[in-house]
């Protein structure tokens, strides 16, 4: 077990340096500079200014050159500086990460607590109303824009019901409140994001839920298990559930580049201070070093995502655990 | 009877009470700002789509940096209302050695916002700081030509200039940083780059980073104290929610786009809460054609497609109305605006007859204007995400088709747009706009020696009048003969047709209603925001 956690650890560092290559390359492959994005076409900025800026940034070297400077740096845990304010990358990161973090663990948390019991409904009563319905629902949400969907539901239960803030995470009068106001406020702003992240992710879990199930259903030890007269509520709860759930939990890991992909987008909308808000106008100003600083830290969640429950799974199932 | 007494007795302590009121709603306006603006209360909430990036006055160069940066700093000068050039740090200043040397005499009681006295020693360092090229300030060629700086004593200082150069009154507007704070720090590292201390009418509090900045206000300000307590900046990226904010109260001003502006500011909601401002915008949108393609090399041409084109069409259906037409690069309503310049108003059989002068003429009858066995036929570029170029492209095709004229219209993204047509000059004609400087000086624009690599002169524009004109307009420091420059440029360009001006659209702001004292002039409605209040019984903020 040991041997195998220092192995799969070991193995995101190669995976780093080539998405970092990929993202490097793909990121200079899109027309324009950072320069001319920000000073292009002004008359208050001469062409001697634009040159001291390039050579401040280190942007008049080739792009090898450029990677191999920034790789050095990266296996040093620095990130470099961001082109918009000079600030290092990993403190604009990791003052902004909290608030992506909270944002899907929440999100996830609502998935799996929604999501499951409806596969399990779903399977136990296979293609009943509610099996239907359930189906017609999740997928709809699935298929709906993110984006869209929370303009729609910010317009309505924000603008128009005025049930929910229509922007932000933590307002600038709750600077003025106590800590217990504060965490009210805070949890009142996450009800729309939450709803709307969680909506996206709902029908892959669910679904994935109703076929492990039904499934494990089929099995003889569940044949066993109503043979020998158990209640069909612990049969479904002691012995089905408990092995439907163990590919539930790899999905689980790979919901996670999922939420935080979306996050680039819903952030910006929901005004939420996240790190994909950052990554997101990190590319609108061709800022290159937060760019790649984003980037690393989504694979390195992403890989770790995978990970964790990769040993969560070998945690859970014996047949994985002994196997050596 | 008990009751009727009470009543009376009540009646007449109300009416005591409306007199009072009345006394003290009048006085404000008998003694002047200080009284309503003893108790500075509320918060004006503004919001923008990104964060403020850098609280530093010579590096912040994106539209929230600098907003905040107006607030906690003070310049040596600014702009009035009109536009005029008045002392703001400097009491006032004179120019000597025709205009070789500035001097400038500084406020006297002025205190930065940690309490330590204002001197000379912080405009010196400054100034010494922007022209250090490790400070990296976009705007150092701005004070490029500045020689020597001279602390004559502690309010007193001199700017030696190797030649004289007009536009440095408006520059010396950049704000002045404490001396105390900054020396022998790296500049743009330094906590005070994010938390920053200034002279100005609003004293720092907190930025949190992707949501908001709070000020407050500077109870101290050497003009007076200003009238609303805190000024708060809201990070909102999308201008769909900002626009919900604004309408649901969460924000107290946004700048509206013209259909907003025009179709949904008539509900309950908005009108109740919010009043509508519009005046011109300091900018212009414009048809550049590249000269040097021979297609528009001749005059006749260009100002046969000028005459085309109806702006009052393209006015109304881009902008809804929202917007005067134009025809020069200096803003309508100062004195550098010449009226009486060639308007190219909308005359197309004036258009068909330059045309058919220049050699144009329809010789297969497909309707394309053809010359030499080539058809009048080209590409209109401009950039994406800007719905309003690209509307007026899809307009002006049609205008100009009528005329027998074929255009296709090419959408590129900002930098690409930049790389592929601008910088290597490779296109036909391109809807652009400029910002209108305050200082009229034209000469990045408009001289031939800004043809070259890092000028703006890309549609190679080439007038030796011109060119004389610009430099003579950088040399004068007499308001109305330097004017009287930039309406004869201003002349010149509009007869030589190298672009085909189009419109000042209008800024329109929406800001709520509590917020009393607003007047628009031509600077906009900000000019004057210390002078903001709102009444008692209207604060939304009571903390």
């Amino acid at each position: 077990m040991k041997n195998y956690i220092i192995k799969r650890l070991l193995f995101i560092i190669p995976m780093l340096v080539g998405i970092s290559c990929i993202l490097f390359v793909v990121m200079h492959l899109a027309p324009g500079d950072p320069t001319s994005m920000r000073y292009g076409l002004n008359p208050e900025v001469s062409e001697s200014a634009r040159a001291n800026f390039n050579r401040m940034y280190d942007l008049d070297k080739p792009i090898p050159v450029q990677y191999w400077r920034w790789i050095k740096r990266f296996f040093t845990m620095d990130f470099g500086k961001s082109m918009i304010d000079d600030r290092p990358v990993i403190e604009k990161i990791m003052t902004r990460l909290p608030a992506t973090i909270l944002l899907q663990a929440v999100s996830l948390l609502v998935v799996f607590c929604i999501a499951i019991p409806i596969g399990v409904i779903s399977a136990v009563k296979r293609n009943s109303l509610f099996d239907r319905v359930m189906t017609i629902v999740v997928f709809i949400g699935y298929a709906a824009p993110a984006f869209w969907l929370a303009l729609v539901l910010i317009f309505l239960f924000g603008f128009k019901m005025q049930l929910f803030p229509v922007s932000g995470m933590t307002p600038w009068y709750t600077a003025y409140l106590d800590e217990g106001a504060k965490i009210k406020d805070l949890l009142w702003h996450l009800v729309l994001p939450v709803t709307v992240t969680a909506i996206g992710s709902l029908a892959s879990l669910s679904r994935y839920s109703r076929s492990s199930m039904i499934e494990v259903m089929g099995e003889n030890y569940v044949l066993t298990a109503r043979a020998k007269g158990l209640p069909e509520k612990r049969v479904i709860l002691n012995h089905v559930l408990r092995n439907a759930l163990l590919p539930i939990v790899t999905v689980l890991g790979l919901t996670l580049p999922v939420l935080i992909s979306g996050s680039f987008i819903l952030e910006t909308i929901f005004a939420w201070p996240g790190m994909g808000r950052l990554g997101y106008e990190a590319i609108m100003n061709y800022d290159y070093p937060v760019v790649m600083g984003v980037g690393v830290i989504a694979t390195v969640l992403t890989l770790l995502g995978i990970f964790l429950s990769d040993i969560t799974y070998a945690l859970v199932d014996p047949r994985i655990r002994f196997n050596k | 009877m008990v009751k009727t007494k009470k009543n009376i007795y009540r009646s007449k302590r109300s009416l005591l009470f409306i007199k009072a009121v009345i006394f003290f709603l009048l006085a404000p306006s008998f003694l002047g700002f200080s009284l309503t603006n003893s108790s500075p209360r509320d918060a004006y909430v503004a919001a923008g789509i990104g964060d403020a990036r850098i609280l530093i006055p010579f590096l912040a160069d994106d539209a929230s940096s600098s907003s905040i940066c107006k607030l906690v700093y003070n310049g040596l000068t600014k702009v009035d209302k009109d536009l005029n050039i008045v002392g703001d740090l400097a009491e006032r200043w004179d120019v000597a050695e025709e205009g070789r040397l500035i001097t400038f005499y500084l406020q006297k009681d002025v205190k930065w916002h940690d309490g330590t006295p204002f001197t000379s020693g912080d405009v010196k360092f400054t100034f010494e700081t922007i022209l250090d090229p490790r400070s990296g300030c976009p705007y150092i060629s701005n004070y490029a030509d500045i020689e020597e700086i001279i602390l004559v004593d502690e309010f007193t200082i001199r700017f030696r200039y190797s030649k004289p150069y007009t536009p440095a009154l408006l520059k010396f507007g950049m704000g002045i940083i404490p001396e105390h704070l900054f020396r022998d720090r790296d500049i743009r590292t330094s906590s005070f780059a994010r938390a920053p201390i200034g002279t100005g009418s609003y004293k720092f509090v907190r930025w949190e980073s992707g949501q908001y900045i709070i000020l407050e206000a500077n109870l101290d300000y050497f003009e007076h104290a200003p009238g609303i307590k805190r000024y708060v900046y809201r990070v909102i990226p999308d201008q769909a929610v900002e626009f919900l904010e604004l309408v649901s109260g969460g924000i107290d001003s946004m700048s509206l786009t013209p259909y907003q502006f025009r179709y949904r500011s008539e509900t309950h909601d908005f009108t109740s809460r919010l009043e509508k401002y519009s005046y011109l915008a300091h900018s212009y949108t414009y048809i550049g054609y590249n000269l040097k393609d021979p297609m528009f090399s001749d005059g006749r041409v260009r100002r046969a497609l000028s005459y085309a084109v109806d702006k009052k069409e393209i006015i109304d259906a881009v902008l809804l109305g929202l917007g005067e037409s134009c025809t020069g690069p200096f803003l309508r309503g100062t004195p550098n605006y010449n009226e009486s310049a060639a308007a190219y108003d909308h005359n197309p059989a004036k258009a068909a007859k330059l045309l058919k002068q220049a050699g144009w003429v329809d010789v297969d009858g497909d309707g394309i204007l053809e010359k030499d066995g080539v058809e009048f036929r080209f590409t209109v570029a401009t950039n994406q995400g800007n719905q309003v170029r690209e509307d007026i492209a899809t307009i002006i095709q049609s205008q100009w088709a009528k005329l027998g004229v074929k255009v296709d219209i090419s959408v590129v993204a900002w930098s690409a747009f930049l790389d592929q047509f601008i910088d290597k000059k490779k296109f036909q004609a391109v809807i652009l706009g400029w910002n209108i400087p305050i200082d009229p000086d034209s000469y990045s624009v408009w001289h031939s020696e800004s043809m070259e690599k890092g000028g703006l002169n890309f549609i190679s524009y080439s007038d030796h009048k011109v060119d004389v004109l610009i430099e003579q307009g950088r040399r004068e420091f007499d308001p109305s003969k330097r004017s009287e420059i930039y309406r004869t440029i201003h002349k010149q360009i509009a007869k030589d047709a190298p672009y085909t001006f189009l419109f000042f659209s209008y800024a329109t702001p929406a800001v709520n209603k509590r917020f009393k004292g607003i007047k628009t002039a031509p600077a906009g409605i900000a000019y004057n925001f210390i002078d903001w209040y709102v009444p008692e019984d209207e604060v939304k903020y009571q903390f």
